[in-house]
């Protein structure tokens, strides 16, 4: 589904990523932990094509595409999909209308015909009851007055509808309660089949026990320190990221571990 | 009382009035009322000689000239936050007698930017080449149209015709209304409109009549294409109801660089007048050059008890725009409402808003304007609540948004408040905005290009204003914004 080989990234002279090396399957699902400013949320924007980051090495491959090459509305109509850690509110446009929008132009990206307002709202009423998202919430403006929860759910019903072939979720499970946790945890798990991937970026191990991983990766200062099964972030979740960090910390060179 | 919210103040105008400097002043002629066209330049022998062309009563020529003289003793007002080379008045020609559109053979023959622009918009063909002077075939006759229309409105008891018309044909109507809300000492482009006006449009309607249809000038048999001194009056007696729109949404180019037109509404007991307009000037090209200046004033009074005036503007052209429609409160428990979305571009410069006064008790006004400056694009809102008196328990509330894109536009906001009554309630909110990348890039991660995510956005924060606008100009409206946002993003 999608390869990065030594990816390198920063932002102004300060360096995020040094060298990521990932490769993710069709079907499986990628957990990315890792403790405040391990540059987890940075990939995550990256691959989604936020022009914030200058990627200065390495090569990201999605479907046998080179990813870094396309505008983030390219990715996303090729199928990639984020869901925000902070979706923003964009007033006076209703979720309907932006979410019919959204579809359609990637509908037209694969050479589909655009839905109608009535077949749109078939198609979108059955994803609303299954996570839950009453009529009112899709007529209010985009995240308008939405609280937390309501705002993560939308980007889970968004994720639905747009049916993506690569997930990102970036840090979905912040500021949730348990129950909006159970919530956007059932629609991941609706969402993925062999045909899909995830990539869950969370600092808690929290959300994997609803959504569970093939693979856990632990990013440390810009680099995958450690990689693993699912177990692993019963390890995190006992040890905390300390153990990982010293572990990481006196493998590298004097200068670097400053940083 | 003024905040001020700039990113860049560009002092340069480029010499846009060449067109008029560039011609001879011709002194001394000899008006001849078998000519077409008057020469160029102001006096009383020109307003006497526009006067007869158009057979007027002996009241409207007075009332021309008192305007005239007035008008000599005015300046030209230089409060508005807007730059702009001198207007040479002597070198405009105030009187053309309406010249005979060339009929084109099909739309081949229109210049093909132009219709790309229309299919932009999405105007239908027989609109297309109504606007561009194409003759059209017997089914799309707008003539025929028009002259239903017309018959329909006549049996209701309804006028509705040229400014001309009404002085030929109600010459009461007029004397009794004509200056009652915009007189011809309002201000220097008033008085200029009272001396030279041409033409415009004149509606009645009568007591207890709610108009069925919404009156557009497109209906308007006569109309030769936009007067450069327009002069619109209508007067909704008691108990009557009427939706007027103005405009359109196709690029409208003139010859004309200066409009100082003139509108005036009555609204009697329990009346109602909802005017919309659409402005769509030639703004000018990318640096300024040879937009038009739309100077205009528009003014209604609730006389009536009960009475409600309605403004909605969506004005996306001209390269200058100075203009304040305002609702004069003085019936109690009358109504005034202004919904207003202004976009500047480029060089654009637009210095707009609105005027409450509130004379009578109970009177509620209602203030929302969204300003949009892309570009270099300068956008003030300037609005005055008056509270007087007698006014007690008035309430008004303006609300007062400013979107801003990229960082080389510029808005500014100059609300003036002026409370005589303790019994009053006025608030007032402001709020500037810059289209975020965060929010952009959203939209982009959807899957919406950067250009849809922008006219989203603009549109999104405009939806209160078009709301108000009959359901066809609201679309039409969108698309305009749109059209002219196009090559803001980057």
């Amino acid at each position: 589904m999608i390869e990065i080989k030594n990816l390198w990234a920063k932002i102004e002279d300060k360096g995020i990523l040094k060298g990521i090396n990932l490769t993710i399957n069709k079907g499986e699902v990628h957990a990315i932990m890792g403790p405040n400013g391990s540059g987890k949320s940075t990939l995550a924007q990256i691959l989604a094509g936020r022009e914030t980051y200058e990627v200065t090495e390495g090569s990201v491959t999605f479907k046998g595409k080179d990813l870094l090459d396309m505008d983030p509305e390219i990715r996303a109509r090729e199928g990639i999909f984020m869901a925000f850690q902070y979706p923003v509110e964009i007033p006076g446009v209703s979720c309907t209308y932006f979410l019919k929008s959204a579809l359609n132009g990637i509908r037209d990206h694969k050479g589909q015909p655009p839905l109608d307002a009535m077949e749109f709202l078939a198609m979108i009423r059955e994803k609303m009851d299954l996570l839950g998202i009453d009529q009112n919430l899709i007529n209010r403006a985009v995240n308008e007055g939405f609280s937390g929860g309501e705002k993560k759910r939308n980007e889970i019903f968004q994720m639905q509808v747009l049916n993506p072939d690569l997930a990102i979720l970036d840090e979905t499970d912040s500021g949730l309660d348990i129950d909006a946790l159970k919530v956007v945890a059932s629609g991941v798990t609706q969402f993925k089949n062999s045909e899909k991937s995830v990539i869950v970026v969370t600092h808690y191990q929290r959300l994997l026990d609803y959504i569970t991983p093939d693979f856990i990766h632990v990013l440390y200062n810009g680099r995958i320190v450690k990689s693993g099964g699912k177990e692993l972030a019963h390890e995190l979740e006992d040890q905390g990221y300390d153990r990982i960090k010293n572990e990481a910390d006196s493998a590298l060179p004097v200068e670097e571990s400053i940083a | 009382m003024s905040e001020l919210l700039t990113t860049e103040k560009e002092n340069e105008t480029e010499d846009i009035v060449d067109a008029y400097t560039k011609q001879e002043y011709k002194f001394g002629f000899v008006t001849d009322i078998e000519m077409d066209t008057a020469p160029p330049g102001l006096s009383e022998e020109i307003i006497r000689f526009i006067s007869k062309k158009k057979n007027e009563p002996e009241f409207l020529l007075d009332w021309r000239l008192q305007a005239y003289r007035h008008w000599q003793t005015m300046e030209e007002p230089k409060w508005p936050n807007v730059n702009y080379n001198a207007i040479d008045y002597q070198n405009i020609i105030y009187y053309a007698a309406p010249k005979k559109k060339v009929t084109l053979n099909s739309l081949d023959e229109v210049d093909p930017e132009l219709i790309k622009t229309y299919e932009k918009l999405g105007i239908p063909l027989a609109e297309q080449k109504r606007l561009t002077g194409v003759a059209v075939d017997a089914v799309f006759d707008s003539v025929s149209v028009a002259t239903t229309f017309k018959a329909k409105l006549e049996e209701m008891g309804i006028v509705f015709c040229s400014f001309s018309d009404a002085v030929l044909n109600h010459p009461d109507l007029i004397k009794r209304y004509l200056g009652t809300v915009v007189p011809y000492r309002d201000n220097f482009f008033a008085s200029l409109n009272s001396a030279v006006f041409t033409d415009g449009s004149f509606c009645y309607i009568p007591k207890g009549v709610k108009c069925p249809l919404e009156l557009s000038t497109y209906f308007r048999i006569n109309t030769a294409g936009t007067g450069q001194f327009e002069r619109t009056l209508i007067v909704a007696d008691e108990d009557s109801e009427v939706s007027y729109l103005e405009g359109c949404t196709a690029p409208m180019r003139d010859e004309n660089q200066l409009h100082a037109a003139v509108v005036e509404l009555i609204a009697h007991k329990n009346a109602k007048i909802k005017y919309s307009t659409v402005q769509n000037w030639y703004p000018g090209d990318k640096n300024g050059k040879g937009g038009i200046y739309n100077f205009v004033t528009k003014r209604g009074r609730c006389e009536g008890e009960n009475s409600k005036i309605s403004w909605t503007q969506v004005e996306t052209g001209s390269a200058i725009t100075w203009k304040y429609p305002s609702v004069i409160l003085k019936g109690d428990n009358s109504i005034g409402e202004f919904y207003s979305v202004a976009l500047t571009n480029n060089m654009q410069q637009a210095d707009t808003g609105t005027k409450m006064v509130h004379m009578g008790k109970n009177t509620r006004s209602n203030i929302v304007s969204k300003g949009i400056s892309a570009g270099k694009g300068q956008n003030s809102y300037r609005g005055l609540v008056k509270v007087l008196k007698n006014a007690s328990n008035a309430r008004n509330y303006t609300q007062c948004d400013s979107m801003l894109l990229g960082d080389r536009c510029g808005a500014h906001t100059f609300p003036y408040i002026e409370v005589a009554n303790t019994k009053s309630q006025v608030e007032h909110e402001a709020s500037t905005s810059k289209i975020g990348e965060d929010q952009i890039f959203y939209c982009q991660q959807r899957g919406i290009s950067p250009e849809d995510a922008v006219s989203m956005i603009v549109n999104g924060f405009c939806k209160e204003v078009f709301k108000e606008l009959p359901m066809e100009f609201a679309v039409e409206a969108k698309k305009l914004l749109e059209v002219s946002l196009e090559g803001s993003v980057g």
